[in-house]
């Protein structure tokens, strides 16, 4: 590989460079065929050769944000996983959820965990909210070629700021195709499935949810999604597969635990039996 | 036509030795020491934010004396290397060992081939599963480097602080102890001894076996006091205590 020329064991010239403290500039020095954007594409649409990832919503309730995401991952008209996780914590106080081609999802996720801990590790201090936000849409926008062949991939941030006012520090970022980032305020969602989860989410989000309030409105939102969208999953009570649900609150990112989520989507189902509507 | 002064090679290196050697032993003291429960750094450092310590990737730390823009410059290509085998490969293919031996070849290379050698001593800890697969490399300023089966000294009064720590240390040391041993041996060891270290004069790190992904933890404030002795952590003064 490219990192491995020049004297055995020694370090080139690009690990001694000074200056920048970003991994992905570091990369396109050092070794930039490990970069997404990079490598060269052959002409010709891709739509439906990768799996895709469909539904993640993230709201925001009193304590901080939450992001949840279905589990399915879909190629055309075959279910290609029943258990993939969409969300994950970006770092220790962020997270990151992805609907679209999911190889190439998630490299970019993979890439900009190490591109924020990198950071934090050469400053001693993590970025900011926003500045993390910016540097995932350069990312994005970096993958604007494959996006135009049918392989998007469009992430969904939210993260605990921890330089906010409390009870204003949790905030959701949105993406589109070409890189462009907007701050959403409540709630918002990404994926085939996100239509049918945000009009859930529109009628009944309000400011300061409980976490319990906030779980449970995420998994019903994301039912009514999965009963929507055949590419997003429903809760597998058969396999015992649930919704990811992650929080992100003043002490750090949590993964609220698959028992815990298991109970909420077995009431959620319960209240639908003859309602399937849900109660609004 | 004139010919170059002609030195010998011997003679040039060890010129330049004893340049860096020199300016390296100017510095404060800087330990590293296998604990029980993983890797202890400790350096005499009044400044909160230019440090000697440093986290180098999950389970690897890094210490450093001597001149700062030239073991900074090591620590971010330590950095960037261990980040770039742990995205290519997995977090979990990243040793202390290849870190050390890349710095090792750096060092030696600029040595040898530069007009002056980096004014540095270093060392790589890494926290293994068990106490046994602990590592601590230290290498000094020509890229020679050894393998440290208990401690690594370096900096100013480095021989000295070494013989007084010798005397306290023993293998499989709880944190807190070998915290006091290491701050007895910098306050205890030189010219102006005894002193009083503070804790606001100390930097402390440690690699801790037990935490999940990243087992470096810089020890402050009050976690710092806590472990330092009562006398130690009361007086907030740098004088020399007469004796």
């Amino acid at each position: 590989m490219a990192f491995e020329q020049g004297l055995p064991g020694r370090f080139s010239a690009p690990f001694t460079a000074i200056g920048s403290s970003s991994f992905v500039d570091f990369l396109s020095a050092a070794a930039p065929d490990l970069l997404p954007g990079r490598r060269p594409l052959p002409p010709g649409s891709a739509e439906g050769l990768a799996p895709h990832g469909t539904t993640i919503i993230a709201l925001n309730f009193a304590d901080g944000v939450l992001m949840a995401g279905d589990r399915r991952a879909t190629m055309g008209n075959l279910i290609a996983q029943r258990n993939v996780e969409k969300v994950n914590a970006a770092d220790d106080y962020s997270l990151i959820g992805y609907a679209g081609t999911a190889g190439i999802a998630v490299e970019m996720v993979r890439l900009f965990q190490v591109e924020l801990e990198h950071y934090e590790r050469l400053n001693g201090t993590p970025l900011t909210l926003d500045g993390k936000a910016n540097r995932l849409a350069a990312m994005v926008r970096g993958n604007l070629g494959l996006a135009m062949q049918g392989l998007a991939a469009i992430p969904l941030f939210a993260g605990y700021d921890l330089d906010a006012e409390s009870g204003q520090a949790g905030r959701i970022f949105s993406y589109d195709p070409a890189g462009a980032f907007h701050e959403e305020t409540g709630y918002d969602g990404v994926g085939s499935g996100s239509l049918f989860a945000k009009g859930t989410l529109k009628k009944r989000w309000r400011a300061g949810l409980s976490r319990d309030e906030a779980v449970t409105m995420a998994v019903d939102a994301l039912y009514d999604a999965a009963d929507e969208d055949s590419a997003t999953g429903g809760p597998d009570v058969s396999r015992q597969i649930f919704p990811t649900v992650f929080l992100v609150t003043a002490e750090g990112t949590e993964r609220v635990e698959d028992a815990s989520v298991a109970a909420v989507a077995d009431a959620v189902i319960a209240e639908r039996r003859n309602n399937p509507g849900g109660v609004s | 036509m004139t010919m170059p002064f002609y030195a010998s090679a011997e003679q040039i290196m060890r010129d330049r030795s004893d340049f860096a050697r020199k300016n390296v032993a100017r510095g404060r003291g800087v330990i590293a020491l296998k604990v029980a429960d993983g890797v202890l750094f400790v350096a005499e450092n009044p400044s909160s934010t230019l440090r000697k310590l440093s986290e180098i990737y999950d389970r690897i730390g890094f210490a450093a004396a001597g001149r700062y823009n030239e073991y900074e410059n090591l620590r971010v290509a330590g950095v960037r290397y261990a980040e770039l085998i742990g995205y290519s490969n997995s977090r979990r293919d990243v040793s202390g060992r290849a870190i050390a031996n890349a710095y090792a070849q750096t060092l030696g290379s600029i040595f040898t081939e530069q007009q002056k050698p980096y004014e540095v001593e270093i060392c790589v800890g890494e926290v293994g599963a068990r106490a046994d697969s602990d590592q601590l490399f230290r290498l000094t300023y020509d890229g020679s480097i050894y393998d440290e089966p208990d401690f690594a000294v370096m900096g100013g009064q480095s021989d000295a602080i070494a013989a007084t720590l010798r005397e306290n240390y023993r293998p499989g040391m709880a944190l807190g102890e070998a915290v006091q041993a290491a701050v007895h041996a910098l306050a205890n060891s030189g010219a102006d001894q005894p002193r009083q270290l503070a804790s606001t004069q100390l930097e402390v790190a440690v690699l801790e076996r037990d935490r999940a992904k990243r087992a470096f933890r810089r020890l402050r404030g009050e976690a710092l006091e806590s472990l330092l002795p009562a006398s130690d952590a009361g007086q907030q003064t740098s004088e020399p205590s007469g004796d």
